[in-house]
């Protein structure tokens, strides 16, 4: 399902987060989300996951704006993974948690049927997490639970996916093998990612937000310029497709000095000033 | 028998919902402060006597108006811009039982020896004094809140993903604490007030469940039901025949008896680090 953002505002405890912020993912399209730290890259998602509202603007699933279905039929379409810091699992089997994933698909008196088993058990087989699916959530290793977390959004049955970072802490093994998943899945996917190398293998397209705003937007190649990964970034970097199609960074050992950016700086903090 | 069945059940049943409910492993009727309201409650009209009975209140009535007078402390001192935080729910829990404890030590101050015997015996807990009269209130009450906490299994086990999880998996976090902390007010007070503040039950029973069959609320909330339910009512039969004819209070032995079983089983399971 198509995902629109159209002129996003997020303000929290009077601070401006997101500001103006715009974006498309089309229909299976994967589109990453990049930024430095504390740009808005979460608080984007929490609107799009609808846990909060923005000031202004408009996030659309599909044809109908988020804030305009309820909890329940927004989560049917959207299935997020995040960095969860206030869950404590411990006592819940591998399978449960997938099956925390048929949650939006129940009001308070629904039983489980046979489509509830088939979208866990698919999920499970999908995600290769059949070996430990009886085992206790909290004995995996971390790259076992985010095929979990991943497998229990893929029971939701959405028609978008929203990550954050999802291969945070991962060994490199464990992030191809994340990013091999979600590209089978064929789902619509938002998702914010750290690394720009991993970013740039996985995703179609890319949105930068840089202080509250998209600093720029599109296919990988046209995005990641050096000008960009120094403006934003703050390093001196080339990005190129290799023979083998896959586009890498290469990062020069020397970070952009701070003289250098303070032109840039100068510019953003006007603007910064003037919202 | 049926009395301390009941209570069983739902001492541990809003135990178990409670400590998913503030995310905390240590939450309880008491840690909540509940307890201590109900105490306060039973305290006064134990002491004040004639004064209390003037206003037709017995010790039953104003320990259920206790336990709810300090939920709806906690209710409202919880919240922080109109959602409630799990941190402060339990911050705000301890404090108000506090302030109830102080209260409960200064009213006993007060108070001639024979009626300090009746408090400290209530305050540990007893179902022998129970009325026939009071019975149909709290079957009706346990079994139906009982029952309602169990419909919120799903969506218990979701908050068990974390806050941000939970509401995207379109649980609205907030209205479900706020519903299942008012249910488990309205169980506890309840039962507290017939039976006095039972310690243990509440705090540990739900955990034994935990530790042997795991967290899913849809087999934990039943099977603490059961086990709270089944446990009291030996503990009840123990303390009535141990010391004969004497009646030992049943807040002694719940934690005498249960305490060394659940330490030596939390000795044998490695689920809880």
């Amino acid at each position: 399902m198509k995902l629109t953002v159209d002129r996003l505002h997020v303000t929290l405890d009077h601070n401006p987060i997101l500001r103006d912020v715009s974006l498309e993912a089309r229909k299976a399209d994967i589109v990453g989300l990049v930024g430095p730290n504390g740009s808005g890259k979460s608080t984007l998602l929490r609107t799009v996951y609808r846990s909060l509202r923005p000031a202004d603007g408009v996030v659309r699933v599909g044809e109908d704006s988020v804030w305009e279905l309820s909890p329940r039929a927004a989560a049917r379409r959207t299935a997020a993974v995040l960095q969860d810091a206030g869950g404590n699992t411990t006592g819940l089997t591998v399978t449960e948690i997938v099956a925390l994933g048929r949650v939006p698909h129940h009001g308070l008196l629904g039983r489980d049927g046979a489509e509830d088993r088939e979208a866990v058990s698919d999920a499970i087989d999908r995600c290769g997490v059949r070996p430990f699916a009886d085992r206790d959530y909290a004995s995996l290793s971390g790259g076992e639970r985010q095929r979990v977390l991943l497998a229990r959004a893929l029971a939701q049955r959405p028609r978008l996916l929203v990550l954050d970072e999802l291969t945070n802490h991962l060994d490199i093994r464990a992030r191809f093998e994340l990013l091999a998943l979600i590209r089978a899945t064929g789902v619509t996917t938002l998702a914010v990612l750290h690394d720009l190398d991993l970013a740039a293998r996985l995703c179609d397209h890319l949105v930068v937000l840089h202080d509250g705003a998209v600093a720029a937007a599109g296919p990988v190649l046209e995005v990641l310029t050096p000008d960009l990964l120094a403006d934003v970034f703050g390093v001196r970097a080339a990005t190129e497709r290799h023979a083998d199609g896959v586009i890498r960074i290469t990062y020069a050992a020397q970070p952009v000095a701070n003289g250098e950016s303070a032109g840039h700086d100068q510019a953003r903090l006007t603007e910064t000033t003037e919202c | 028998m049926v009395l301390a069945a009941l209570v069983g059940a739902g001492l541990a049943v809003s135990g178990a919902v409670l400590q998913t409910v503030v995310s905390n492993p240590l939450a309880d009727p008491i840690v909540l402060g509940f307890s201590y309201g109900a105490t306060l409650g039973a305290v006064l009209v134990i002491t004040l006597g004639g004064g209390a009975a003037l206003a037709g209140l017995g010790v039953s009535a104003a320990a259920f108006l206790g336990a709810v007078a300090a939920g709806a402390l906690v209710f409202v001192l919880g919240q922080r811009r109109g959602r409630l935080a799990p941190t402060r729910l339990v911050l705000a829990g301890v404090a108000v039982g506090y302030v109830f404890l102080s209260a409960t030590s200064y009213v006993q101050l007060q108070a001639t020896p024979t009626e300090l015997r009746t408090v400290m015996f209530w305050m540990l807990g007893s179902v022998s004094g129970a009325q026939w009269d009071q019975l149909p209130t709290v079957t009706v009450v346990v079994l139906v809140t009982t029952a309602l906490l169990g419909l919120f299994g799903r969506r218990l086990n979701a908050l068990l993903a974390g806050d941000e999880s939970a509401t995207a998996l379109g649980v609205d976090v907030n209205r479900l604490r706020a519903v299942l902390l008012v249910l488990a007010a309205l169980l506890t007070g309840t039962v507290i007030a017939v039976a006095g503040s039972i310690g243990f039950v509440g705090l540990m029973i739900p955990h034994l469940v935990r530790l042997t069959t795991g967290a899913d609320h849809r087999r934990l909330l039943p099977l603490t039901a059961l086990l709270g339910a089944v446990y009291l009512v030996l503990v009840d039969l123990l303390s009535r025949t141990l010391n004969r004819p004497d009646e030992i209070p049943l807040g002694i032995l719940t934690a005498l008896l249960g305490a060394p079983f659940f330490l030596w089983l939390l000795r044998h399971n490695k689920g809880l680090d």
